[in-house]
């Protein structure tokens, strides 16, 4: 009994969401009304995508949670030091080579410079960089660079991972071979992730739950679970069940233009 | 002139596409390699020639010869008389010793002015109210003519090489202030929103982020004051006539002596080729420092 009573505490424990929005709204200061009463949790181990049209207040989510903005009302819970933001552009430091720019969280967080050297270099590794340590950024592709961008965030071991938008630049193929290995990443770490995307066929790919998100004032429209278990080959889009979720989605996007 | 420079452009060719002459049938890269000496040595010559032929058509045809002497020489004795001679108080040997001076003093000053006007830049960086309170004073010293400026100078400090430093710093300056405050200033707002979640304090940020970002414009900075300290120099010197003679004065006193025209000619494509000189050390640094990540240094010069 006192054993099976402690594993469920700790599994609650576990289980509790890593990210909460409850009731969240934002006005700017200009008067934007950006998001409307939204509210979801995000537990850990669960991968959540956020789709809808342009200007709906998706990166603005992001934002909140990860205290560059804050919000007008509804509360935001969350562990701040345990946060890894992946921006629409790698915003790597062009001075810095690869090696440099995974290394610089570390540098701002203060950590051991030993510590810090097996953390990069297992970072590099696991986003198939090694070889490229000594390379700037200039000298990279646009995919080379998302990934140093995600190595570099990986050195923190976030236990909450924010993406706004970040293969949006990317061609196709790139972006495809990135979910894949997203996923793996993911698979790996555990973490919690709220991925923002225009992409319906990267969210579905991508997610353990999409949300569509209304035209501003942001609003949550439709919440699908996406049955697929991981690891999820590359094959899976072309599913009949995918093609199935796809189109529900696609037609929340579209009541969400209207 | 031709046989001298052929050479230098072949051995400069072959460097630069070794594969290309390996592989390419002997005809057809000599001929490619004629094509771009033709291309780069004969327009420059051509125009070189005529600005030379106008000079001896007006020292010769159309002044002369007292007014020659005085008004323009002819190049052969400026090179004769400013270049070729070496004596204690004629030709080339006080012209250096002047440039040495003028160019210590130039030196000095930059150091200064881009120490200083970084410290500022960097203050006006850091709040908006110092921008606003600082700036209008940094465009009234860069308006205000140097010639205005020199004579106060006079009036305030000591008037030997501290003097003229302190013409430098006033000339040096402003470049320096407005192209680091505009380097630091358009740092990328995405890059300062990660320091920010990662709470970089200002010196953080300073140091990581803005003073790196901001290499590109400071050198760009760096170049025109270097330029306009050497200016600081010559003309402060002009004014002040007191302490080691450098540029100024020496042009001051061959310009006042009025048969030295030769000399005062050369002085002054000395004092230029210093200029150029700084300029280029400058544009070799700044390549090096930036080569790798920033465009401007990508290019070939």
């Amino acid at each position: 009994m006192t054993l099976i009573d402690s594993t469920s505490s700790s599994n609650a424990a576990e289980t509790g969401p890593a990210l909460s929005f409850d009731r969240l709204s934002m006005v700017f200061p200009d008067g934007t009304h950006a998001l409307d009463d939204v509210s979801f949790d995000i537990r850990p181990g669960e991968f959540l995508t956020v789709v809808g049209p342009s200007g709906c207040g998706k990166s603005t989510l992001l934002k909140i949670a990860s205290g560059l903005t804050e919000n007008s009302s509804g509360v935001c819970r969350v562990n701040r030091d345990s946060i890894g933001y992946v921006f629409q552009d790698a915003t790597l430091l062009p001075w810095r080579t690869v090696q440099r720019n995974v290394e610089l969280l570390g540098e701002l967080h203060k950590l051991d410079d030993t510590d810090l050297k097996a953390r990069v270099a297992e970072a590099i590794e696991l986003v198939g960089l090694s070889g490229h340590e000594d390379k700037y950024p200039k000298q990279l592709s646009g995919g080379m660079r998302m990934r140093a961008s995600l190595a570099r965030s990986l050195v923190m071991q976030p236990r909450v991972f924010l993406f706004d938008e970040p293969f949006g630049a990317l061609d196709e193929i790139t972006r495809e071979r990135l979910n894949d290995e997203l996923l793996k990443l993911f698979k790996l770490e555990g973490f919690a992730g709220l991925f923002i995307t225009h992409s319906i066929a990267e969210a579905v790919f991508l997610s353990t739950r999409v949300l569509v998100m209304s035209g501003r004032p942001g609003r949550i429209i439709d919440d699908i679970e996406i049955p697929f278990d991981y690891p999820r080959e590359p094959e899976l889009r072309y599913d009949p069940l995918f093609a199935e979720i796809s189109a529900r989605v696609s037609a929340g996007l579209k009541e969400a233009h209207a | 002139m031709t046989a001298i420079d052929a050479p230098t452009q072949q051995a400069a060719d072959s460097r630069d596409d070794i594969v290309i002459i390996a592989d390419a049938p002997a005809a057809a890269s000599s001929n490619g390699r004629f094509r771009t000496v033709v291309e780069r040595v004969i327009p420059p010559g051509i125009v070189f020639a005529v600005v030379l032929g106008l000079w001896y058509f007006i020292s010769y045809g159309v002044m002369n010869e007292n007014r020659r002497k005085v008004a323009l020489p002819p190049a052969h004795e400026v090179l004769l008389d400013g270049f070729l001679t070496w004596e204690d108080k004629a030709g080339l040997k006080p012209i250096l010793a002047a440039m040495q001076v003028t160019g210590f003093v130039a030196l000095v000053g930059l150091v200064i002015a881009t120490v200083l006007g970084m410290g500022i830049a960097i203050a006006m960086n850091r709040a908006k109210w110092i921008e606003r309170s600082i700036f209008p004073y940094a465009v009234f010293i860069q308006t205000l003519p140097i010639l205005a400026l020199v004579p106060m100078i006079k009036l305030w400090a000591d008037t030997g090489v501290k003097g003229r430093i302190i013409a430098c710093v006033l000339i040096a300056i402003f470049p320096i202030i407005t192209n680091t405050l505009f380097g630091l200033q358009s740092t990328e707002r995405a890059h300062h929103d990660l320091f920010t979640l990662h709470k970089a304090n200002r010196w953080t940020r300073l140091v990581k982020l803005e003073l790196p970002g901001a290499m590109p414009a400071i050198f760009t900075g760096l170049r025109i004051a270097a330029g306009g300290s050497v200016i600081g120099a010559i003309v402060g010197d002009f004014f002040f006539r007191k302490g080691s003679i450098g540029i100024g004065r020496l042009i001051d006193n061959y310009q006042k002596d009025g048969l030295r025209t030769a000399e005062l000619f050369a002085t002054a494509i000395v004092s230029s080729l210093f200029g150029i000189a700084i300029f280029v050390v400058f544009g070799v640094i700044g390549n090096r420092v930036l080569r790798t990540w920033h465009d401007s240094a990508a290019r070939d010069i």
